[in-house]
């Protein structure tokens, strides 16, 4: 029999899959308008190519934060009120860029078009990041008591380890972006693109290694789940293997795929580790939340698993329709609307 | 200032300030997917410039609605760590089916009709903008479904001290639900048309592409005057539930603090002094109470001090006043608004009939200034209802007092309050900037995302064009 509060963390673990894979690229795309472009019109493209997706993509992250308040109430309040500080500099940075890609194009000038460039810039730089150090600091442990109430210091934040985390989801996603533009632009910003990837792996090979490795020693990714976390490394390193190939003949679909395996592989197998654990409590372990203890009534979750399961497929059909209405690379001509 | 006042501050801040998009969006959205579906059945380019038009104006708009959405969902967590731990189970449940229904078919929809005029057939792109408006729509009724529920707690029984869920079709029927829902709809219906007649009277009276606006008035009007007849009789509606869900909010919202005597009259304009629970001075229409309240005129509402009595003895020691300046003043600012916005559209329309707008300048004014008028009502009827439930979150089952996290410091509250107020200015200062160089702009155009080439020679980007 399948117990619903189990169903329930696949369920999230699967929204947050979605949310990395897909604003993932846009977060990346959002980086590279200052890091890749040369000029306002190679900078329009670039958000032109997320522009019909992004808010689609978002959503994938409020339905998780609706899943979890619904399936586990006590992870949602735990999470959201123990990481006060850093979810108000998401919120800062996902209402700046959200604005940013509207108003830009709105007022003819180079300086409003430029501030808004940056919103933008930080706005794709800073959730990553924080969704990163939030990841990894939840696996390696925050001083939950009794009560499930979470008061942590300035070092359960930002330590060596969380901030490993963080660096190394913004790399992911940035290189996942960067291998967007290939396919979604032509000539000249298409190749810089795919050096600039050719390039970025490395670093982002270097970050994750970092990474896997601080977490053999910061957590127990590798001890409580290791029949499955290990061979899942073993895939994340493949796929990174296989883009590094894929890059090189450009052969930009398939790197594009890879670096999406990437991603979904890593937040699966933090997700994996975690498992039955929603956040580990470093006062001890009787404190963790589980989702045994986190988790909602019987009643809510047969209504939200069949909820789900109807509507869930409605929603990932006609995002993939929105794909494929806008299947052809963007380009100088693509500039109105 | 304790952590309980800075996080009702930076609560209510927050949801003020998305429910002054949301009408508008609602409301802008309905009339976008009109006008457009005029453009496909009538096929003339005049009904196209309209959708594109307001259109625009609906997507600045509808971008700060998303963005300050997210905060709303983000903050139960963060504020009301307690409350999302006892009701989550039952509130949880229409947050999550509110985005996996409705969010995702808004936001989809929306990009795909934002950047597909010329990539899909008339009728499938005219589909996608009525997909958006129904998904606001869809947005609207479960979040206040959930907001019911803490109005009237229904569908539920209380497990190891939290309230779980037993009946999602009694969350969905609930009686409060029934009222609000509409009343809401109604009003953000009103918010649009009235945004619309206001800046169409704008350009008329500037002589700016008059067909355009003078058509657009027209629908506006329409819309205006059915949502203002909406508006008053689902509000009337409410307040005849109000007297048998919470008689509390409703005598308060009078100023009521002895029993009214049969029949009742109702307080125009009242002098309150809360302190010593009185009123200095009043003027009273005879009967109307009786009437807002049973729909007949005659019967008692009763007054604050019987109802306090009443709830001490069924809920233990405590105030369970609401603030009644508030709350009384809410609900007139609401319901006057409310009267004025219907004599204005059905002014307009008859002007319109006429033709005589051109002629009337102190009208065509005067609608510029009615924008404000369902912002302010929306405003008040939100501070009527969540003031006026107070001290309660869950009416009858928790305090807001319970209701905050614990482990919150106030310094983070204050830090957030004061980041947060400041964006929303940041925010609201552009808005306004954009829209008036929208409107100023006109409806003749098409919009060019992206600006062209610098024609500054010394600056470095100028020769990469
Ligand atoms: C009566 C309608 C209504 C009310 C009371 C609220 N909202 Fe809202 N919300 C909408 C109607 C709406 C909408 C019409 O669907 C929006 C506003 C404009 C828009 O862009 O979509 C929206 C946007 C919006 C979004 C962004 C969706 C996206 O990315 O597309 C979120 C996450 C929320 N809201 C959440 C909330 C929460 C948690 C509320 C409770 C305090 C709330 N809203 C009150
Ligand atoms: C969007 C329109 C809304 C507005 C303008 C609004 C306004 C307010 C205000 C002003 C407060 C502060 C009350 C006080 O501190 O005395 C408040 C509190 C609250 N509201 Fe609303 N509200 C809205 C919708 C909702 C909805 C839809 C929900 C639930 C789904 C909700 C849930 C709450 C909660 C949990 C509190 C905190 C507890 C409290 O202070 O009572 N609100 N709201
Ligand atoms: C014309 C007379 C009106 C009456 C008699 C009226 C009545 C009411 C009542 C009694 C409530 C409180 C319900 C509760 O607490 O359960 C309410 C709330 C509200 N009103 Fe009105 N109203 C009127 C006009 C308007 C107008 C013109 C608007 C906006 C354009 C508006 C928008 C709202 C909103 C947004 C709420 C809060 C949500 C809700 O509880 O429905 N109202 N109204």
């Amino acid at each position: 029999m399948i117990v619903l509060s189990e169903l329930w963390f696949v369920l999230v673990a699967v929204l947050f899959i979605g949310f990395f894979f897909l604003e993932g690229f846009d977060f990346g795309v959002g980086m590279s308008v200052r890091l890749l472009a040369r000029d306002d019109v190679e900078r329009r493209i670039m958000i032109n190519t997320i522009g019909p997706f992004w808010d689609a993509n978002e959503v994938w992250l409020i339905t998780a934060g609706g899943a979890i308040f619904a399936a586990f109430p006590h992870w949602y309040a735990t999470m959201f009120s123990g990481y006060y500080i850093p979810f108000v500099f998401v919120l800062i940075a996902l209402i700046g860029r959200g604005v940013a890609f509207e108003f830009r194009g709105k007022v003819d000038s180079r300086k409003w078009a430029k501030t808004w460039d940056w919103v933008i810039f930080f706005g794709s730089l800073l959730p990553p990041f924080l969704f990163g150090v939030l990841f990894s600091s939840i696996l390696r442990g925050m001083p939950i008591d009794k009560n499930m109430n979470l008061s942590a210091g300035f070092s359960d934040f930002v330590n060596v380890y969380s901030v490993t985390g963080g660096i190394t989801v913004t790399l992911l996603c940035l290189l996942h972006g960067a291998l967007f533009l290939t396919l979604k632009t032509t000539s000249e910003i298409r190749k810089r693109a795919r050096g600039f990837a050719g390039r970025l792996i490395w670093v982002v090979l270097a970050s994750l290694t970092a990474f896997v490795s601080l977490s053999a020693f910061e957590t127990d990714l590798f001890t409580v789940r290791g029949n499955i976390t290990l061979p899942l490394v073993g895939l994340i390193v493949a796929s990174y293997g296989l883009a590094v190939f894929f890059i090189s003949k450009k052969r930009d679909g398939w790197s594009f795929a890879m670096t999406g395996a990437g991603i979904a592989l890593t937040i699966g197998m933090i997700f994996t580790a975690l498992f039955p654990r929603v956040m580990v409590s470093s006062i001890q372990s009787a404190y963790d939340l589980t989702v045994y203890n986190a988790s909602s009534g019987d009643y809510s979750m047969k209504v939200m698993t069949i909820v789900a399961v109807s509507l869930l497929p409605f929603v990932i059909g006609y995002q993939i329709w929105s794909y494929y209405v806008f299947r052809k690379r963007v380009d100088e001509k693509d500039l109105t609307y | 200032m304790s952590e309980l006042v800075l996080a009702r501050l930076q609560f209510g801040s927050t949801t003020i300030f998305h429910f002054l998009f949301v009408p508008l969006s609602i409301g802008l959205v309905f009339m976008v997917a009109v006008m457009e579906t005029m453009y496909v059945v009538k096929n003339q380019e005049v009904y196209k410039k309209m959708a594109k038009f307001w259109g625009h104006l609906f997507l600045i708009n509808f971008a700060i609605g998303v963005v300050t959405g997210i905060l709303q969902e983000f903050q139960f967590g963060m504020n009301w760590s307690e409350y999302s731990r006892f009701v989550g189970d039952v509130f949880g449940a229409p947050l999550a089916i509110e985005a996996l229904l409705a969010f995702f078919m808004e936001s989809t929809f929306l990009g795909i009709w934002i950047f597909g005029w010329d990539r899909l057939s008339k009728k499938v792109h005219l589909a996608c903008i009525w997909l958006v408006s129904l998904g606001t729509v869809l947005s609207a009724f479960w979040i206040l479904a959930a907001n019911s529920f803490m109005q009237e707690p229904v569908g539920f029984v209380i497990n190891n001290g939290r309230a779980e869920m037993n009946d999602l079709f009694a969350l969905l029927t609930n009686p409060q639900l029934l009222v609000e829902f509409p009343h809401t709809i109604f009003g953000a219906l009103a918010t649009g048309a009235f945004f619309i007649g206001g800046v169409s009277t704008y350009k008329i009276m500037k002589k700016q592409e008059v067909h355009i606006f003078k058509k657009s008035f027209d629908i506006a009007m329409v819309v205006a005057l059915i949502a203002g007849m909406g508006v008053a009789f689902s509000g009337h509606a409410q307040a005849k539930h109000l007297m048998e869900s919470q008689p509390m909010k409703m005598a308060a919202s009078e100023g009521l603090w002895e029993d009214s005597g049969d029949p009742a009259a109702w307080t125009m304009f009242a002098l309150i002094d809360s302190e010593n629970k009185e009123n200095s001075f009043e003027i009273k229409i005879p009967y109307a109470l009786s009437y807002l309240a049973y729909e007949k005129f005659k019967g008692e509402v009763p007054g604050m001090n019987t109802l306090q009595a009443q709830y001490e003895e069924k809920y233990g020691e405590g105030n369970y006043i609401p603030p009644v300046n508030t709350t009384f003043w809410s609900f007139r600012i609401m319901a006057g608004t409310g009267i004025a916005m219907i004599f204005a559209a059905a002014l307009g329309l008859f002007y319109s009939f006429r033709e005589k707008l051109d002629a009337n300048r102190w009208f065509l004014k005067g609608m510029t200034v009615l924008i404000a008028f369902p912002f302010l009502a929306n405003t008040a009827g939100w501070i009527m209802t969540e003031i006026g439930r107070q001290p309660w979150t869950v009416f009858g089952l928790m305090t807001t007092a319970a209701s905050v996290s614990p482990n919150v410091s106030k310094g983070s509250l204050l830090f957030s309050l004061i980041i947060f107020t400041t964006m929303y200015a940041v925010l609201a200062g552009v808005l306004i900037y954009l829209f008036v160089k929208e409107i100023k702009k006109g409806a003749d155009h098409d919009s060019v995302i992206g600006h062209s080439a610098s024609v500054d020679p010394f600056d470095k980007e100028a020769y990469n064009l």
